[in-house]
């Protein structure tokens, strides 16, 4: 009686070990593999030059992209009649600036308008100044502005309704163009400043 | 013998409930292919990208466009350049709409869905994908 008792605790203990090394083996497999930190954004593979733009700056200077070659440059299309979606984005990045500490200046945030009918150089400047007093906004004759646009996939419709209340559908997400102008990277709308944080540590780390 | 059965079953149980998932390919992928532009062009109506997308957290959730045509394409929220892909990750469960002027809508929607939690909802996933596989044989 006793070695069968023997055999029958040896099987146990056989296949307990089988169970244990069979399951740490499935845990390892199925950790994901390592990989280097991707951006947040969505990427473009492999990256092309930025489209070039000739504006009126809030700075009273040109504004063109290869004014800000070495910094990465944050672009947005906006209008300072927006109710809800370019107020966050523009709160983000300056959250995002802020966070960044001293890194920030090597970051620029530009802000063209979709709505040239109401959006003066005056009044950008002082809608972006509240936000943070180094975001650069720009205007031009609408038919300039549509033709960036264009250039950047970027749609803006007007939405009529009576008098001068009228909104404008508009693309959200925001462009992120590395130090050499090449356009690496959008943003959609809706992710916090800690992803454009992390993204744009990346991006001034790489060459 | 009826021993090891058990513990083979109970283990393969165990797994497919509790063991992380992973591997495979995280990307669903859409490509815009060469001559879409010329085909559009000639009349034809071409889709490509649905006007939903579904993904799930932790299995599938990155949506890789490519554009394969000779022309610049405004895929989904993008533009594409000729042999340019843009590789789109989503980190967040939840529905994410984007302007789309590629649809008549004018709207794409993606959905992504939350990484089965372990127990019952990874259980379910993976005999569902077992079923879907089997049905693919």
């Amino acid at each position: 009686m006793q070695p069968q008792r023997h055999r029958g605790t040896e099987e146990y203990r056989r296949a307990f070990s089988l169970c244990l090394c069979a399951s740490v083996l499935a845990i390892f497999l199925s950790f994901p593999a390592w990989s280097a930190p991707a951006l947040k954004a969505g990427v473009f593979e492999p990256p092309a030059k930025a489209p070039e733009f000739s504006l009126q700056g809030t700075d009273g200077k040109e504004l063109k992209l290869a004014r800000f070659q070495g910094k990465i440059t944050l672009l947005v299309f906006g209008f300072t009649h927006c109710p809800e979606v370019c107020p966050t984005t523009l709160a983000t990045l300056a959250q995002a600036r802020k966070q960044l500490g001293a890194a920030a200046d090597a970051v620029q945030v530009v802000y063209l308008t979709v709505d040239p009918a109401r959006d003066d150089l005056d009044r950008i400047r002082k809608y972006l100044g509240a936000f943070d007093k180094s975001f650069i906004g720009g205007t031009a004759r609408p038919e300039v502005l549509a033709a960036v646009r264009e250039h950047y996939g970027v749609f803006a419709k007007k939405i009529e309704s009576p008098g001068e209340n009228y909104g404008m559908s508009h693309s959200t997400s925001v462009f992120l163009i590395d130090r050499q102008g090449r356009l690496r990277a959008l943003m959609p709308y809706g992710h916090v400043p800690a992803d454009f944080v992390h993204d744009l540590k990346l991006l001034l780390a790489s060459k | 013998m009826r021993v090891w059965l058990a513990c083979v079953l109970a283990f393969a149980l165990a797994w497919m409930a509790f063991a992380p998932i992973a591997g495979g390919d995280p990307e669903e992928l859409f490509e815009i292919p060469q001559g879409t532009y010329a085909r559009r062009m000639a009349g034809n109506k071409v889709e490509i990208l649905p006007s939903t997308i579904r993904l799930t957290l932790g299995v599938r959730n990155v949506l890789l466009l490519r554009n394969l045509d000779e022309v610049p394409q405004v895929f989904g929220p993008v533009l594409i350049m000729p042999g340019q892909s843009f590789r789109l990750p989503f980190e967040l469960a939840s529905t994410y709409s984007f302007a789309c002027t590629a649809h008549a809508s004018g709207q794409m929607q993606v959905i992504v869905d939350p990484e089965p939690a372990p127990g019952w909802d990874r259980f379910q996933w993976r005999l569902l994908r077992l079923r879907m596989k089997g049905r693919a044989l």
